[in-house]
């Protein structure tokens, strides 16, 4: 019998005679109507209006025909809840069932039937599942908490069954066990302090035992929950690696790289000398090769994985370059997969294997993938110097085919090569040249340019050359046109004599015909630059480029350990935090490897960039997102470009691809804690009403006009005249979640301190809500941000259902958990509410800084107000900085973000001052005393680590102190001194 | 964990849907909501022109995950940030389970047994958290006939089978012959230079088992693992372990069914499981050293001026003369441009199949170390594509009778401790058979 006959009714009048059906005497009858329904449902129709009648077809001891009922009531439950109610009956009765097969299945689709009447009911018979005598019951009521939570979560935990899952844990069958972990994990995601899984040596120990004897989803769910849990010391982590390894055996991918996770972020916490250590790394290698043999798709993400651990720890799979050649008939996605992890295996040692597969690629058919060979091959020659001479030979083989988009790649990477390894190949300059008409992407047009630019002096027509570019200067993308200003600005300082109109017209074309701001300034400042210093114009336009790394688009390292913890999953697959691609609470809380706490230690203190100096500048690289990232921060810690000599490390070129490109809020709080060169630029020039729009002639600025508009900084020209590559093509999520992470620095330890808190004040007057009142304050409890409110109904009726959200704040604070009001408020009743807040939430700058705008939800309406935090909440405790990297950072600081604040009336002494400015987190590193004036040098850090240092003075008798602040970030000064006052008067 | 689950066809439209969790799009007042989540997986990926870039697709911040059965679309759709890996292989296992109980995943067998699979997917798929998907145990209480007339012994039994530490293997299983077979089913793969240098091989192998045994026997599997020959050999004479580690073979890597005990494998290289009741897949092994190759492929491919190629191709066997290999297909691809194809062979039969682009020579069985050829003369259209031709590698299919990774069953014992049937009672049956994988040569 066949049950496609039920997709083909598409008569009228269906809905009526169905009806009639359901309604029949005749069990079969019924049965077969059921199905039909079932089918309609699936193809997309709308059954709705038969539900009392399929419901009452729901009492039946026919097994299938309720399972079919039941289909329908999931589907279509939430539309009729009040219809809804007529299947609790049956529900409740099928969890007495004798048959454990239908009492299962009643609490499993009790749970999936998400309408709020009906969880109450829900409750008396999941409990009994909860203990039921047969595990298959028990197995399916664990699972059917976690859906409870979805629907109601304070029911949850009311009705504590949030223990009676947590005694599953210590369940005897494996499979029990195995959804209790899993619903729990679950559950605990969207807690994320509530330490629910409360993991310690007896649970783990359980834990491994049921991973033994479960099913392989089972051993899944327990890998995944081990792997959140941190060992005490390396003997406890070592023991676990032990038990976990044999998982690597298993038939089941995701077993094996769940246990791959679990060993991964484990490892870290093992001595690198340890001979267990050794061992390890190399039981890894295998599985990972074995899943290479799995299906497609699983090696797909298989081999997303392959490309975090190969950046973790290259160790493992240094000798299996040839496992990842790539097969004729791989899916496209594995190929490109495939070849990435090629170019980070690539060694000396088998360098020759890998060019002679990638010329091989660049044959193929499918253009992504050929460009992307191309592309491997220019990484190869910049990351293994001994194979950079045949490199540029294939490459040059290459561009001989004439395929066009070949060709075009080719160059692309040359001029990276070149950057490279300066003065070593120019002699391809001529192939490259004859190629010239062919390009017609604007990436590789840029780079040609830039090569004529560059190497001006050794090619005969570079001016001709450039000459034909110009013809149609206006159709070119902004990159071409940035590149070909540049590279004839840098052919006239080299060959002035005859290129005096091209550079005249060019000058002309960017700043007079242009709408790009971008551009246009770029063309005022050499057209200012040319004609009042040209020797200051050689040395920034014709500037020594730092050399370019070989390690190119690494994932940043924080954002790569985070990844390395969510190994398997879609995380890995995306290459982005969770936080990025999922939505609402879950999933937000950033994993770390255990052990590496120091990693971000670059990033928060300051003495790294001053120490290093100028002269030991790290190499700049072209950036990647991750990078880039780095860069900024680096810049931001780096001595600021007042010094003479080199260009410092990091050109400003990348910093303004950067503040491009961070769209959204994230760049202006970026932005400002990065020195300013870009913005007066682009703000000033446009502006100037004397600029030379009319004169065709370069305009006569004063010389020291001119050095206020470009002071400080010679790293310009050279961002300019560094290559496209500086502005990447794709800057996507993963950046953000990295910053997330960089903003999340100060986690901060849990230390009583008697933060100043201010009063309470109204912030949301019951004129404005309907009646209710809200009057709160912030404050910072043992190293927890809280805010405290108290909600007072002035209203006639109960209020229940409080919820709260931020918007995109300065510091990105975020509710750590929902709002916890768990009685109704009646009416004239007032109830206080703590509610502890995080800093990983979405980030804006606001007006003022510290401004934040909350909306609050009850039954009524949703309101929003705003409200001022005292950002003296944000000190973090350990924002204590050591006496030399105070000494060094504050002389690091330019004088122009030092401000000066008074605090009137105030009369403590010194001592006193120190000690209460160090309950907020106000740290006194040193204390100076010179002519009865007391200096007191302070730090203090927020939580997204911008430090910032203080001198305050205190003379005695003198009820007047003098604050001066030193900060990267010089807008928060303002916040800082309210602080200081507010602290010290209070 | 998964939200949902669903099932198309070519065109895109829904035989199967699924929902488990509300945040895929199922709206309050739109009942049906998920129909969104349906609808962008139709027009982003089935519809889309180009080919799949990737088996994930992130559309509005939802994640789907699909497989490909001949033209059904499975999709796997979540917003969480859940395990790929485990979503991947339960689609897999999804397909195998359909497999089992109605054959071919085809649009007509999945509108023929959807109430079927609505059942399985309520059963193997809780709230997105997949269960126990094994097809013996399953087909005890999911069968369409309703499970009438179940004493109360027989339901616990169900759900203990079903939850317990086997759940692949119910108890109560009565042969009258207690029969095994043991199939070693060996891939193996090749990618030779044009200049005949092997640039990678390996071979992917499976031990495939059908077990027709009595009650819940224990059973152990031996085979020529050089790690355990050697520790072996380590406690004999010195020249016995020198024999034998010759003839032993060296593992990168195995996988197991999960019936095989793991933590004994893995401190004492044993397999020891209780087997499933029938057909089942027991290991996985890969193997690179010491491969043989059954067939080498000389190529010869010349350009006779703009519009012609000649091409000879050589094979050579290489195995013992006494074995003898079957369904032997050489394919060497032809350019695009190609207008007529002239094919002398001395063996078997070569035809050009100008819909694939390519010749196909067939044989249908060669003994060992024998060597066949063919000549072929390709005409060209001539065109002003600058484009070169990709030159795709010759491709070669083939069976033959033996182990290329050299892999020998030594054993497998059974024991039955509870019913009077011993080791020696078992008939046991061991074939090998080795397949071609991806054997190609470039030219």
């Amino acid at each position: 019998m066949t049950d496609s006959k039920y997709f083909t009714t598409t008569k009228k009048g269906e809905i009526f005679e169905l009806k009639a059906e359901l309604n029949s005497d005749k069990k079969e009858k019924k049965k077969e109507a059921v199905k039909k329904v079932i089918a309609s449902m699936t193809v997309g129709k709308d059954v709705s209006a038969l539900f009392p009648d399929v419901v009452n077809c729901m009492q039946t001891d026919n097994l299938e025909l309720k399972k079919l009922v039941y289909l329908y009531l999931m589907n279509y439950a939430k539309s009729q809840p009040d219809m809804a109610i007529m299947a609790v009956n049956t529900f409740v009765k099928d969890c007495e069932d004798p048959n454990p097969l239908i009492r299962a299945l009643a609490v499993r689709t009790m749970g999936c039937i998400r309408v709020d009447k009906i969880t109450e009911y829900l409750c008396e018979p999941l409990r009994k599942c909860l203990k039921d005598e047969d595990p298959y019951v028990r197995k399916t009521a664990a699972v059917c908490v976690a859906k409870l939570h979805d629907i109601n979560a304070q029911l949850v935990e009311d009705q504590g069954f949030l223990d009676t899952l947590k005694d599953l844990i210590s369940d005897s069958n494996p499979m029990v066990v195995a959804n209790a972990v899993a619903a729990l994990s679950e559950i605990a995601e969207s807690h994320p302090n509530s330490n629910l899984l409360d993991l310690n040596p007896q649970t783990i120990n359980k834990l491994l035992t049921a991973l033994n004897e479960c099913t392989e989803w089972g051993q899944i769910f327990i890998l995944d929950c081990l792997a959140n849990y941190t060992p005490r010391d390396d003997r406890e982590s070592q023991s676990i690696c032990e038990r976990v390894t044999p998982r690597l055996s298993h038939a089941n991918s995701a077993v094996v790289l769940s246990a791959v996770k679990v060993l991964m972020k484990f490892m870290e916490m093992l001595p690198k000398d340890l001979d267990y250590y050794g061992t390890l790394l190399k039981k890894l290698a295998p599985p990972l090769v074995t899943l290479l043999s799995a299906e497609p798709e699983l090696q797909y993400v298989a081999l997303r994985n392959i490309n975090l651990i190969v950046q973790r720890r290259p160790e493992i799979l240094k000798h299996e370059m040839k496992v990842f050649f790539v097969k004729y008939n791989d899916p496209i996605y594995v190929k490109l997969e495939k070849l990435d992890i090629m170019i980070r295996l690539a060694s000396q040692a088998n360098i020759a294997q890998v060019l002679a597969e990638l010329k091989e690629y660049a044959t193929e058919v499918d253009v992504d993938f050929v460009r992307k060979a191309v592309r491997a091959i220019g990484r190869c020659a910049i990351k293994v110097e001994q194979s950079a001479e045949r490199c540029v030979s294939t490459l040059l083989d290459l561009i001989q085919t004439k395929v066009n988009y070949v060709v075009q790649e080719a160059i692309v990477v040359i001029k990276d090569i070149f950057r490279k390894y300066p003065n070593k190949y120019e002699s391809v300059i001529a192939t490259l040249c004859e190629n010239l008409d062919s390009l017609d992407e604007p990436e590789a047009r840029a780079a040609m340019i830039w090569i004529v630019g560059e190497y001006a002096e050794r090619i005969d027509n570079a001016d001709e050359l450039l000459e034909s570019f110009l013809e149609g200067f206006h159709d070119e993308s902004t990159q071409v046109q940035l590149q070909l200003l540049t590279a004839i600005v840098k052919l006239f300082l080299k060959k002035p004599t005859e290129t005096q109109e091209l550079v005249q017209q060019v000058l002309s074309l960017a700043t007079q015909d242009s709408d790009n701001p971008d551009l246009r300034d770029r063309g005022y400042i050499y057209w200012r630059l040319l004609s009042t210093d040209p020797v200051a114009a050689k040395e920034v336009v014709l500037a020594e480029k730092p050399l370019i790394s070989e390690e190119t688009d690494l994932i940043e390292p924080t954002l790569l350990e985070e990844l390395i913890c969510h190994i398997g999953t879609l995380a890995s697959v995306y290459h982005k935090p969770p936080s990025a691609f999922v939505e609402g609470s879950r999933g937000v809380q950033h994993k770390r490897l255990p052990g590496s706490a120091g990693s971000g230690e670059s990033v928060e203190s300051p003495d790294t960039g001053s120490a290093a100096g100028v002269s030991d500048a790290p190499p700049a690289v072209i950036p990647s997102q991750g990078d880039l990232l780095g860069d900024l921060l680096n810049l931001d810690l780096a001595p600021p470009a007042t010094t003479t000599g080199p260009p410092p490390p990091t050109s400003s070129g990348m910093q303004m691809g950067a503040m491009d490109l961070l769209g959204g809020g994230l760049d202006s709080l970026m932005g400002d804690e990065s020195e300013p060169p870009p913005i007066p630029l682009r703000t000033d020039t446009p502006q100037s009403p004397q600029l030379p729009h009319q004169s065709p002639s370069p305009p006569d600025y004063s010389p020291t006009e001119l050095g206020g508009d470009l002071g400080g900084s010679p790293a310009m020209g050279a961002g300019f005249g560094a290559p496209p590559a500086a502005m990447p093509a794709s800057f996507n999520a993963p950046v953000s979640g990295g910053l997330d992470d960089l903003f999340d620095l100060g986690g901060g330890v849990g230390m009583p301190s008697g933060a100043y808190s201010p009063p309470k004040s109204i912030w949301l007057p019951a004129m404005k809500a309907k009646g209710l009142e809200i009057s709160g304050t912030f404050a910072r409890r043992a190293g927890v941000v809280q805010m405290e409110m108290t909600l007072t109904n002035k209203a006639m009726s109960v209020m229940t259902d409080f919820a709260i959200q931020f918007n995109r704040n300065s510091f990105g604070l975020a509710p750590a958990g929902p709002l916890q009001v768990l009685t109704p408020v009646s009416p004239n009743q007032s109830i206080e509410v703590a509610l502890p807040l995080n800093t990983v939430g979405p980030v804006m700058k606001m007006e003022p800084l510290n401004n934040l705008q909350v909306a609050v939800k009850n039954n009524i309406d949703v309101f929003y107000f705003s409200c001022q935090y005292p950002i003296s909440m944000l000190f973090v405790e350990d924002g204590k900085m050591e006496r030399q990297v105070f000494l060094a950072t504050w002389k690091d600081i330019p004088n122009d973000n030092e401000s000066q604040f008074q605090i009137k009336d105030c009369h403590l002494s010194s001592d006193a001052a120190s000690s209460k400015l160090q309950g907020s987190n106000i740290f006194t590193i040193a204390k100076r005393t010179v002519d009865g004036q007391d200096m007191l040098y302070q730090s203090t850090k927020l939580t997204n680590g911008i430090w910032v240092l203080a001198e305050l003075r205190v003379q005695a008798g003198n009820p007047n102190y003098t604050v001066s602040l030193k900060c990267r970030a010089p807008e928060v000064a303002q916040c800082v001194f309210q602080s200081y006052e507010a602290v010290l008067k209070n | 964990m998964i939200g949902g689950l669903f099932i198309y066809n070519h065109k895109g439209e829904v035989l199967i849907s699924r929902v488990y969790r509300d945040d895929i799009g199922y709206v309050f007042q739109d009942v049906v909501g998920w129909r969104n989540a349906v609808d962008a997986f139709r027009v982003n990926v089935i519809h889309a022109r180009q080919q799949v870039r990737s088996p994930v697709t992130n559309i509005a911040r939802t994640s789907f995950f699909h497989v490909k059965r001949s033209n059904i679309w499975l999709a796997a759709v979540t917003k969480q940030n859940v395990n790929a890996a485990m979503v991947f292989e339960f689609l897999y296992k999804m397909c195998d389970v359909m497999t089992a109980y109605f054959g071919k995943i085809s649009e007509e067998n999945i509108k023929n047994n959807f109430v079927l699979i609505y059942e399985l997917l309520d059963e193997i798929l809780d709230f997105g958290y997949p269960q126990n998907s094994e097809t013996g145990a399953l087909k005890t209480f999911i069968t369409q006939q309703g499970i009438k007339g179940q004493t109360k012994e027989e339901q616990s039994q169900i759900t203990s089978q079903v939850t317990g530490q086997i759940g692949w293997r119910r108890e109560g299983i009565k042969y009258r012959r207690n029969e095994l077979f043991l199939d070693v089913l060996e891939s193996v793969n090749l990618l030779m230079s044009p200049q005949g240098q092997v640039l990678s091989a390996h071979v992917s192998g499976r031990v495939v088992m059908k077990s027709y045994l009595s009650g819940m026997p224990e059973c152990k599997f031996g085979m020529n693992d050089k790690i355990v020959i050697d520790k072996q050999g380590k406690g004999g004479a010195s020249d016995d372990a020198g024999k034998s580690g010759k003839q032993s073979i060296a593992i990168d890597d195995c996988t197991f069914h999960q019936c095989v005990r793991l933590s004994k494998f893995d401190s004492e290289r044993s397999i020891s499981f209780i087997p499933p009741d029938g057909e089942y897949e027991l290991m996985r092994y890969r193997t690179t050293k010491d491969i043989i190759l059954p067939f080498r492929v000389i190529p010869l491919v010349r350009e006779v001026g703009r519009t012609k190629l000649e091409v000879k191709v050589v094979i050579k066997s290489n195995f013992k003369p006494s074995l003898l290999a079957q369904k032997i297909e050489v394919r060497i691809p032809t350019p695009l441009n190609t207008s007529g194809v002239q094919v002398i062979c001395m063996k078997g039969k070569a035809k050009y199949k100008a819909s694939e682009n390519a010749i196909v020579w067939k044989i249908k069985r060669m003994a060992g170390m024998k060597e066949s050829q063919i000549s072929a003369e390709i005409e060209l259209l001539p065109t002003n594509d600058k484009k070169k031709w990709a030159r795709p590698p010759i491709s070669m299919n083939f069976e033959v009778p033996f182990a290329p990774s050299g892999l020998k069953v030594r054993y497998l014992k059974v024991f039955e401790s509870k019913l009077n049937y011993s080791d020696h009672d078992v008939i046991k049956w061991v074939r090998y058979i080795g397949r071609s994988g991806i054997y190609e040569t470039r030219c």
